[in-house]
């Protein structure tokens, strides 16, 4: 047993020793920071130095070409990678030092490894469809151009977070997507509503942020060093005799926390629901497609600790678990269409989570990406959707009945073809049907858990995720068949107003809607043949150290139980769709009306009343807190006591000094013989 | 029992009259008698210079009781003066009246 572990470290020390060989080699990869130039450019131009009087048709396409910019660089950097053998795809590229304080040796440098260029890819990319799309969505908007120095902001932030090559530089990109995602939650900051949701998701991710600074100080304290090249393989050599050491055990969770705070995962999860408040471009792109995956991303890339925390990753897997079936059943009674979306988006996170957690690191990043194509096309089909009932309530004048309500929708798949189709596509992707992304990357994380049970681990991550996979398929063709089918059930005389979106628009939607449909096939399952998961081949070279830090070597589920897996996936998420197609074709229900909400509907549709618990739990007795202490500590003792205390014990002494000072002469006689005295006593006494 | 005049005599002696004199200064209420009680104070080092002086066998002790006296002679003078302005200034001789240095 020792002697096996001791070859184990050995091995990762001939990995790391071999990687650094290779950087000596590498390919000179410093126009990697134009990735990031191209967005600072962006933000520059639209942000500081072009005026009010620029048409906005020429800072939508400046931002939007930044960004294409950037995605043409994350190609290159993908095929010099690909021209590289696979166990020297990770190079250093260091910019220049940053912190160099005793011990503490940072530099502002990138790692360019698969995982990290997987991550590029689908930020640029997402990010120019979603840019575009946004030049007709903000059309006509008042801060249009600070629509577009914000987002650039955003894509310069994210792609920090993913190239860093230590936690502190991750953490620089992490801090600054919150801010940009803050400033964007709040973007038409005039109502009260909106302004606050920006800070509730600001307040939230900050619980999260503190559990990355505890993780960071630990690591530090015990390896000394936080570059990834450096701290994982320190982390083996520490740790890989002595499993679930208490203080890895202390990281992977306070990684959990950053990662449940950035991620949306239970009981964090409260703020990307409101979040929902920011322009639709903003909720499908970074509270949906890239930045809410930045935990996902620093679980995967902290994947060493959690091989060698085992206990810690279960916490993973049950935390990732668990989010996924209570996001799921809140969304099955949601009525406004983001929100509906929104917790499908929490529900998602929760697979990938659950993904890291059982130690599927490659098949969590896998449905990351399959994700960030079908819900960045269901966010922006909702764009569409609510841009065209806009149009329809905007032709009657009518501004008082809300464009996002799906009770106030039907029937709208006449009206809005492109718009249905596309939203279909990606509903039947989010519902594993076979054959498209989703399927491919929900079955991988679902095998994977069903290995991990297999060979000795929990079931209840593989049962809730299937449960979750039902419940998402329901609650996905409610949402299409109440928005698209049935009739049109908005204010009379608007239905001649609908109309589809602009090119800009709807171009975006079929580009999202091919990668929704074929963007699985890069990971066929294993059933087909062994080497045929490209993806999980590319990102192998990644997660490798970490299994064989612990050699896991996880048992291959045979062929038939594979296919049953899928057969067992499969049925739950067609009974899901049968299910709503039952209710709402058939049957033809219609969401139920706020005031005839009753029973355990009602617990959902008030989504578990959550946000009163924290009302009641947390922000009241805070609130209560800091007024009691603010009338009662702060007014009366530091006031009241140490302010006017101050004052008062000065005035008495003035008061008390005042009468030495009679102009007597006689007494001052007096005081000068007294000093006299004690002078010459304290003279005697020495 | 045989009682021979010694050092520790004078100082006693000179401690007495300084006493003496401090106490005057710090109760009585007539400027004159303070100024007598100064006078008193002064006298009473001079006598432990003489004193030591003798006692030492050294004559500076005497040589500076000389200047001590001229230097008092002096600061009487001018002393007395204060005392006359004083009076015409207040029509007494009450050190109480002196509280002008008050506010």
């Amino acid at each position: 047993m020792d002697h096996s572990m001791e070859q184990a470290v050995e091995q990762v020390h001939q990995a790391a020793d071999t990687v650094v060989a290779a950087a000596a080699h590498a390919p000179d990869l410093h126009y990697a920071i134009w990735l990031l130039l191209f967005p600072l450019i962006g933000v520059v131009f639209n942000g500081l130095i072009l005026r009010k009087n620029i048409p906005e048709k020429m800072t939508g396409w400046l931002g939007s070409f930044m960004i294409i910019a950037s995605f043409a660089v994350a190609v290159k950097l993908f095929f010099e990678l690909l021209k590289l053998d696979p166990h020297l795809r990770a190079i250093d590229v260091t910019f220049f030092q940053w912190l160099h304080v005793g011990s503490l040796q940072i530099d502002f440098a990138f790692l360019i490894d698969p995982l990290s260029v997987v991550m590029i890819l689908v930020v640029t990319g997402i990010s120019s469809l979603i840019h575009i799309y946004s030049i007709g969505y903000m059309h006509d908007d008042p801060r249009f151009r600070v629509f577009f120095t914000y987002m650039n902001l955003f894509v310069f932030f994210m792609l920090l977070l993913v190239l860093g090559n230590s936690y502190p530089v991750m953490f620089i990109g992490w801090e600054g997507v919150g801010l940009a995602s803050y400033l964007l939650i709040g973007f038409w900051w005039e109502d009260m509503a909106k302004a606050t949701a920006g800070m509730k998701a600001f307040v939230v991710n900050r619980i999260g942020d503190f559990g990355v600074l505890i993780a960071m100080f630990l690591m530090f304290s015990h390896l000394g060093t936080l570059t990834f090249s450096e701290v994982f393989p320190a982390a083996a050599n520490a740790w890989s005799n002595d499993i679930n050491n208490g203080v890895v055990i202390a990281i992977g969770l306070m990684l959990l926390l950053g990662a449940a705070g950035k991620s949306a995962q239970f009981p964090l999860y409260v703020w990307l629901p409101d979040a929902m408040a920011g322009p639709t471009p903003v909720s499908a792109l970074i509270h949906a497609a890239t930045m809410v995956t930045a935990g996902v991303y620093m679980l995967a890339r902290s994947n060493m600790f959690y091989m060698l925390a085992p206990t810690a990753a279960y916490v993973v897997a049950m935390v990732g678990a668990v989010t996924a079936l209570f996001a799921a059943t809140i969304g099955l009674r949601q009525n406004d269409i983001k929100k509906v979306l929104a917790y499908s988006t929490v529900s998602q996170l929760g697979y990938m989570v659950m993904a890291c957690g059982v130690y599927a690191f490659g098949a969590g990043i896998f449905h990351l990406m399959t994700h960030a194509f079908f819900k960045a096309l269901l966010f922006l089909g909702s764009g569409a959707v609510i841009h065209t009932m806009h149009g329809g309530l905007h032709h009657i004048n009518d501004h008082h009945t809300d464009p996002q309500d799906i009770r106030n929708m039907g029937g709208l798949r006449k009206k809005i073809p492109i718009t249905y189709w596309t939203f279909l596509l990606a509903t039947l992707a989010i519902s594993g049907i076979p054959g498209f992304s989703g399927f491919f990357s929900k079955d991988e994380i679902l095998a994977y858990s069903f290995m991990n049970f297999n060979s000795g681990g929990s079931i209840l991550p593989y049962a809730l995720g299937l449960i979750a996979a039902g419940i998402t398929a329901f609650y996905m063709f409610r949402l299409v068949f109440l928005t698209f089918f049935g009739k049109y059930k908005g204010p009379e005389g608007s239905e001649e107003g609908l109309h589809e979106s602009p090119g800009t628009m709807t171009i975006p939607l079929i580009v999202l809607a091919i990668l929704s449909v074929v963007g699985g096939w890069i990971g066929l399952p294993a059933v087909f043949g062994e080497h045929l998961n490209k993806f999980a081949g590319w990102l192998d070279p990644v997660f490798h150290p970490g299994f064989e830090a612990v050699r896991y070597h996880p048992e291959h589920l045979a062929v038939p139980m594979e296919w049953a897996l899928i057969a067992v996936a499969v049925t739950v998420s067609l009974i899901g769709i049968i299910l709503a197609w039952n209710f709402y074709m058939k049957q033809k229900r219609q969401a139920i009306p706020d005031d005839q909400q009753s029973g355990f509907g009602k617990v959902l549709w008030q989504k578990y009343y959550v946000d009163e618990i924290y009302d009641a739990g947390v922000i009241r007795p805070l609130i209560n807190t800091c007024h009691f202490l603010w009338k009662q500590f702060d007014e009366k003792v530091i006031d009241g006591g140490m302010v006017h205390g101050t004052a008062r014990t000065v005035r008495w002494g003035g008061g008390v000094l005042r009468t030495l000072q009679g102009g007597v002469v006689g007494s001052y006689a007096v005081m000068m013989v007294i000093g006299v005295i004690v002078i010459l006593l304290s003279l005697y006494i020495r | 029992m045989e009682m021979t005049l010694g050092l520790n005599h004078y100082l006693i002696l000179a401690a007495i009259m300084f006493c003496i004199g401090m106490v005057g200064v710090l109760t009585r209420r007539n400027i004159l008698i303070i100024f007598m009680s100064v006078e008193l104070m002064l006298n009473s080092a001079n006598m432990t210079f003489i004193a030591f002086s003798h006692y030492l066998m050294n004559p500076e002790g005497m040589v500076f009781t000389f200047f001590t006296l001229t230097v008092a002679a002096a600061e009487v003078g001018v002393g007395l003066a204060i005392v006359v302005t004083i009076f015409r200034k207040t029509e007494s001789l009450d050190i109480r009246k002196l509280n002008l240095l008050k506010n």
